[in-house]
C-alpha cells in the first residue's frame, strides 16, 4: 500500500515561501512525475515526502496515517538519489543490505532478498565490487536495488537518470518503468525533463514556483494543458503561440499549436515564411520557420523526410481542431 | 634553452630546500649527537661535530637515575586518552556542524577557535585551583581532561572539514534506508572520514604529546609524562648538556619514529581536500 496525501502543505526558508499551500493525492500503486523548470520545488517537495525536510505547515498522510512529523526512515519509504549516494566504503552487497541491516532482519532472509534483488537488476557479477569501480548505469542500478530490497510502501526518485548519457537513460527509464508494472508499488519521480515524464507517468504533476499548474494523465497534458505554461513545457519541440491579430481572429489572447498539428506546403497555405532552419532526423524533419508577418519563429514537424532548406518559403496551415485558445491571463479557454 | 634553465632553478631549488630540512632539523640532530658525548666533550670549545668518543653512557645514568618507562607510559596515557575522547566528542559535534549547520555554526567555530589564542598561563590559576579542589592535581585523568579540552577547538576544526567533504546525499540516504543519528554516524560517516580521522587522531596524539605547560604545572611525580623527564634534567645548578640530550633523544624517540611512519598519512590528511 502507499497512498500519500499532501494537505496544504507548505516550506519556507527563512522568509522565503518554496511551496505556498499545496495539496495532492497520489493513488496507491500509481506512477507520479513531479515535473518543471528548476527551481520549481519539486525536489523540495519530494524532500518533504521523504522527510528529509521540515513542513512548514500542513500534513503528510501515507496510507490513512499522519507522517508529518515522523522520521525519514520511519516513512516505509525508499528513495534513489541523483548522485545514486551509494555508500563508497561498502560493496555492492553491503550497499543493497544496508538498509536490511538496519532493520535488524536475520542473515537469511537478507541474503535472500538480496540475491533476489541482484538478479531482478542484473546485478550479480558486480555484488563484490565497490560503487567506484562501476559505471553509471550500474551505480544506478545499485541505487535502486538499495531501494527495491526494503519493499517500501512508494519509491522516491529524485532526478535519476540525469547524470546518465542519453542513451543509458532512455534504457533506464524502461527499466524503471519495467520495474514499476512488476512491483505496482507507487512511484514518486521528479524530473526536469518532460520527455521523461510523457513517457513513464501515470499521473503528471507540474509545477511552477511550488505551484501545481496542472495535474492529469500525459496526454490530458498534451491535449488539454490548462494553461500557456503546461501548453508550453509539455511536448517536444515546444508548441508555439501566436498573439494578436492571429489569435484575435480565434477569439483568444493566445493561440497555441503543436509543431506536428502545422500543415506545410510550398504552393499555398495560411502563413507564408521562410525557412530558418531545417533538421533532418531521417523520422522527422523539423523546420523552424520564420513567418513573414513577423513575430516568433515556428517550428514545424514534418513526419518523415521533407527536402527544404534554409531560404526556402513555405506555407503553414494549423490544424483548426488542433488549435489551443488562450486568454489574457495564460487560461486555456474552453 | 628554457630546459636548461629550468634544470638551474630545480638544482637551486633543491639545494635551498634541503637547506631549510637541514637548519630546521638541526638542533635535533645536535640534541641527539649530544647525547653521544661526555659531558666534557659536550662543552668543547670549538663543538665537536662527528669526530669525539662516542658513549652510551649518558643514557646509562638517565635509565639509571629515571624510571623512563613509567614517564613513557603516562605519555602515553595522556596523549592517547586526551585524543581518543576529544575525538569522541568532536565527531558528533563536528558533524552537527558540517550537516546540520545554523546561522551562528561559523561564529561558533571561530569562537571555539579563539580559546586557542587566550595564552594557557592566563587560566593556570582558576585551573590550578579547580585541580586541588578535586584532588585531580598529579593525576593522569586530570591532565587527560586538560589536554583534552585545549585540544578539542583544533579536532572539531579538522574533522569539520573533512566532513565537509562528505557529501550530504549519502547521509540522507542512510537515513532513508533507516539508520538511525548513531547508526548514521558509525556504519556511514566515521568509515567515509577514515583518512580524515586519522589525521586528526595523529596529529592531536602528537599535540599532546609535545604539550609541556599543562604537564609540567599540574603535575610532580606520579602522572609526569616525558616532558617532565626532560625537564628534570635542566636545572639551574650546573647543566648536564650530554645527560640533558640522552633524556631529551629519549623522550621526543617515540613521536618521532611515529611520525616518521605516519606521514604519508598526515600529508594527505593535511591536504584532504585541497586537491580534489
Amino acid at each position: 500500500m502507499g497512498r500519500i496525501v499532501l494537505d496544504k502543505v507548505t516550506k519556507r526558508f527563512g522568509s522565503v515561501e518554496v511551496i505556498p499551500p499545496l495539496d495532492l493525492t497520489i493513488e496507491d500503486g500509481e506512477f507520479t512525475v513531479f515535473v518543471g523548470p528548476s527551481g520549481c520545488g519539486k525536489s523540495t517537495l519530494l524532500r518533504l515526502i521523504a522527510g528529509l525536510e521540515d513542513l512548514s505547515s500542513g500534513h503528510i498522510e501515507i496510507d490513512g496515517a499522519d507522517v508529518s512529523t515522523v522520521p525519514p526512515a520511519k516513512r516505509g519509504l525508499a528513495m534513489v538519489f541523483q548522485s545514486y549516494a551509494l555508500y563508497p566504503h561498502m560493496s555492492v552487497r553491503k550497499n543493497i543490505a544496508f538498509p536490511l541491516r538496519m532493520a535488524k532482519l536475520d542473515q537469511a532472509e537478507i541474503d535472500r532478498r538480496v540475491s533476489n534483488a541482484a538478479q531482478v537488476l542484473n546485478l550479480n557479477d558486480y555484488l563484490d565490487r565497490r560503487p567506484g569501480q562501476l559505471s553509471g548505469g550500474q551505480r544506478q542500478r545499485v541505487a535502486i536495488g538499495r531501494a527495491i530490497v526494503r519493499e517500501p510502501s512508494a519509491f522516491l526518485f529524485d532526478e535519476p537518470l540525469s547524470n546518465l548519457d542519453a542513451a543509458l537513460r532512455v534504457g533506464m527509464r524502461l527499466e524503471i518503468s519495467e520495474l514499476h508494472k512488476r512491483l505496482k508499488t507507487t512511484m514518486i519521480y521528479v524530473t526536469h525533463d518532460q520527455v521523461e515524464a510523457m513517457t513513464m507517468a501515470d499521473k503528471i504533476v507540474v509545477l511552477r514556483a511550488g505551484n501545481i499548474e496542472q495535474v492529469g494523465s500525459p496526454l490530458e497534458l498534451y491535449n488539454r494543458p490548462r494553461n500557456r505554461f503546461v501548453a508550453g513545457f509539455i511536448g517536444s519541440p515546444k508548441m508555439n503561440f501566436l498573439e494578436g491579430a492571429e489569435a484575435a481572429k480565434h477569439g483568444a489572447h493566445a493561440i497555441g499549436f503543436r509543431p506536428e498539428h502545422l500543415g506545410i506546403s510550398l504552393t499555398e497555405g495560411e502563413w507564408k515564411g521562410t525557412v530558418g532552419v531545417a533538421e533532418h532526423l531521417g523520422s522527422d524533419t523539423f523546420l523552424h520557420v520564420h513567418p513573414e508577418s513577423g513575430g516568433e519563429t515556428i517550428t514545424v514537424r514534418v513526419d518523415g523526410e521533407f527536402s527544404a532548406r534554409h531560404g526556402d518559403i513555405v506555407y503553414l496551415t494549423p490544424v483548426a481542431e488542433k488549435i489551443h485558445r488562450f486568454a489574457a491571463d495564460g487560461l486555456r479557454i474552453q | 634553452m628554457s630546459r636548461a634553465v629550468t634544470t638551474r632553478r630545480k638544482t637551486i631549488n633543491t639545494v635551498l630546500a634541503w637547506g631549510i630540512g637541514i637548519l630546521i632539523f638541526f638542533p635535533i640532530l645536535w640534541t641527539i649527537l649530544t647525547s653521544f658525548k661526555t659531558e666534557a666533550q659536550a662543552i668543547n670549545d670549538p663543538p665537536l661535530f662527528l669526530f669525539f668518543d662516542w658513549t652510551l653512557e649518558n643514557y646509562a645514568v638517565v635509565q639509571e637515575r629515571s624510571d623512563y618507562m613509567r614517564f613513557l607510559w603516562n605519555s602515553v596515557i595522556i596523549a592517547g586518552g586526551s585524543t581518543l575522547i576529544g575525538v569522541i566528542i568532536a565527531i558528533p559535534a563536528a558533524w552537527s556542524m558540517a550537516f546540520v549547520p545554523s546561522k551562528r555554526t561559523k561564529d561558533i567555530l571561530l569562537w571555539m577557535l579563539s580559546t586557542k589564542m587566550l595564552p594557557a598561563v592566563g587560566v593556570l590559576y582558576p585551573i590550578y585551583l579547580i585541580f586541588i579542589e578535586l584532588g585531580l592535581l598529579d593525576t593522569r585523568t586530570g591532565l587527560v581532561v586538560v589536554i583534552m579540552l585545549i585540544n578539542l577547538p583544533i579536532i572539531v576544526w579538522m574533522l569539520y572539514t573533512y566532513f565537509k567533504e562528505i557529501p550530504g546525499e549519502i547521509l540522507e540516504a542512510a537515513r532513508m534506508d533507516g539508520a538511525s543519528l548513531r547508526e548514521e554516524i558509525i556504519y556511514v560517516l566515521t568509515p567515509m572520514a577514515v583518512p580524515g580521522i586519522a589525521s586528526t587522531i595523529l596529529l592531536n596524539f602528537i599535540l599532546a604529546w609535545n604539550e609541556a605547560f599543562w604537564t609540567l604545572n599540574l603535575t610532580a611525580a606520579q602522572a609526569a609524562p616525558l616532558t617532565a623527564f626532560i625537564a628534570s634534567y635542566s636545572s639551574p645548578e650546573g647543566l648536564f648538556y650530554a645527560k640533558l640530550s640522552a633524556a631529551s633523544t629519549m623522550a621526543i624517540a617515540p613521536i618521532l619514529i611515529l611520525g616518521w611512519f605516519s606521514q604519508k598519512q598526515l600529508v594527505r590528511g593535511l591536504t584532504f581536500g585541497a586537491v580534489k
